[in-house]
């Protein structure tokens, strides 16, 4: 417990000594709102309200940039000679991992509440109870920590740091390939198959119903998705972390 | 034996790195695992650090197996391996600091354990800048700091002083002597034959994998012959002339001839040469070196 307190302790010290990441945990999230609400939001939507539509799909986007360098941050550990000192000590050999997931959560809520702030600041009006504010902000813990779970188990495989940025790359276009910034009923038959059975698309909408004071009908759904992929993505990581040994 | 190794066998693929090593260490003992790139030794210390699983054969660190009971392992050692494991964007004190309470220091102890390595390793004025400002030599000295932080009992270091300038390899050296008089056994690698000379007890060649020789610097350097005397002549005609008088070998300008290293050989020689109308430019008395060993040995092997 402690070893893996002292871990996460260094990877948060080490996030935020790192400007490109202070950079992306803050600026990105509010280059993007920017970008949606006033570039793109008229012509997407010809309501007011097209910021309220977006901001869970700017929080999930940008959870698509975290895990990137969550995943860049392990390998670069991976790489250098850093984790063979870890390995070689006598702590648990999930705690680096743990480390580096934790820091990754605590980017990504720094990175959420820029978002919220900022749209807030765009005339983000949310009409949620408090009860409904803590199940989305649960919700996207959960979902938050799944892709943490899932960037550190890229970064550990990865061979460099380059090719463990290839997960933000993806990441980064699932958002797009959902209801994030348009209806999934805009969207042609075949991709609204791909859109509808991803992840992304039922944790968003029950984040948005649940800011909106909607009913979220796919909250089961996210939820599913979302412990689903931590199970996988958690055992995943940490078997590839034992196995380093063999190599 | 704090380590003790039955025919380790390690392979990668097709290649096989390691061919059945046998090592037994002796407690408080410098063993200096010596050869060139490719040889085994970062296998070797990969596998006895618990980093690396052996294909074959067995090793025991302090009577703990390396793969069954790696944890127990991992609490009597400490590795500083071939690159500084050092956090670039933490300070030299932070980075102390991590350490020691990963190692269950209490909070207020890990802090005074760090002081007084920084103090140790000459790194107090620099303790709270980030790592990425230091010289290679700096980097190296808290790496090695961060492996005392627990003061284990074997102490690996692999290729400790590659890359590092002659005035940093020389503190180095003086640390990993200290050490020594602590009593802490000290399992190193090298591809420098002054430092196995300098700091080893005993010294194990390492090549393709096999044991090449096994000994300490002097049986060693003796194994490949005594002392030599090197005469340096002014013209070919010289060194033929003189090798015609007191035997040896020509080699261009220079003639070598055995010797038993004596004053009294010296002077014959030089005499016999004087007599002889032969002038001599230059005499250096040669002892073998690691190097001659090591040539000869590969040489052989290969």
């Amino acid at each position: 417990m402690t070893a893996s307190l002292t871990m996460a302790g260094r990877s948060i010290r080490l996030s935020r000594r790192n400007l490109d990441l202070v950079i992306m945990a803050i600026m990105l999230p509010v280059l993007l709102m920017a970008l949606f609400v006033y570039v793109f939001g008229g012509a997407i939507s010809a309501t007011a309200s097209y910021v309220d539509y977006v901001v869970p799909g700017m929080v999930v986007l940008c959870t698509g940039y975290g895990a990137s360098s969550t995943a860049m941050s392990v390998a670069d550990d991976m790489k250098k000679g850093v984790v063979d000192r870890f390995r070689s000590m006598p702590i648990s050999s999930f705690a680096v991992l743990t480390g580096h997931v934790t820091a990754s959560v605590a980017r990504n809520a720094v990175a959420t509440f820029a978002v919220v702030l900022v749209a807030l600041l765009m005339g983000f009006r949310p009409s949620a109870s408090l009860g409904s504010w803590v199940l989305a902000m649960g919700l996207l813990l959960l979902y938050v920590l799944a892709l943490s779970w899932l960037a550190a188990g890229v970064g550990v495989i990865a061979r460099t740091v380059e090719s463990a940025s290839l997960l933000g790359f993806f990441m980064l276009f699932l958002p797009y390939l959902s209801s994030a910034f348009v209806p999934v009923s805009t969207m042609p038959a075949w991709l609204r198959v791909v859109s509808e059975h991803q992840p992304i698309t039922p944790v968003i909408e029950t984040v948005r119903a649940l800011l909106n004071s909607q009913p979220a009908s796919s909250g089961w759904l996210a939820l599913a998705w979302s412990g689903g992929l931590l199970v996988v993505a958690f055992g995943w990581a940490t078997w590839l972390f034992s196995r380093i040994s063999r190599r | 034996m704090i380590v003790e190794t039955e025919d380790l066998t390690k392979r990668y693929g097709s290649q096989t790195v390691l061919k059945g090593l046998d090592l037994k260490v002796a407690e408080g003992s410098v063993l200096a695992l010596l050869g060139p790139n490719g040889a085994g030794k970062t296998t070797a210390i990969r596998i006895l650090s618990t980093l690396t699983r052996p294909d074959g054969g067995s090793a025991r660190v302090c009577g703990f197996d390396v793969v069954r009971e790696a944890a127990a392992v991992r609490g009597v050692i400490s590795l500083t391996g071939q690159y500084a494991a050092v956090d670039e964007e933490q300070t030299g004190r932070e980075n102390l600091a991590m350490i020691a309470r990963l190692r269950r220091f209490a909070r207020s102890t890990a802090h005074a354990r760090a002081l007084e390595l920084l103090e140790r390793f000459d790194l107090v004025d620099a303790a709270d800048r980030r790592v990425r400002t230091y010289s290679g030599g700096m980097r190296r000295r808290l790496d090695l700091a961060m492996s005392l932080v627990a003061r284990p009992r074997l102490l690996f270091l692999d290729e400790p002083t590659t890359g590092l300038d002659p005035v940093s390899r020389t503190t180095m050296w003086d640390a990993i002597g200290d050490l020594v008089r602590d009593g802490v056994t000290i399992f190193l690698t090298t591809q420098y034959l002054e430092e196995a000379d300098r700091l080893a007890d005993r010294i194990v060649v390492l090549h393709n994998g096999e044991v090449a020789a096994d000994g300490t610097a002097d049986a060693l350097k003796n194994s490949v012959g005594g002392t030599r005397l090197d005469l340096t002549f002014g013209s070919f005609e010289d060194a033929s002339r003189a090798q015609a008088v007191v035997g040896g070998v020509v080699d261009g300008l220079r003639l070598s001839v055995p010797s038993d290293g004596s004053a009294a050989h010296l002077h014959r020689v030089l005499d016999d040469l004087l007599a002889a109308r032969v002038s001599v430019l230059r005499v250096s008395t040669h002892r073998p070196t690691l190097d001659d060993v090591f040539t000869s040995l590969t040489a052989v092997a290969a």
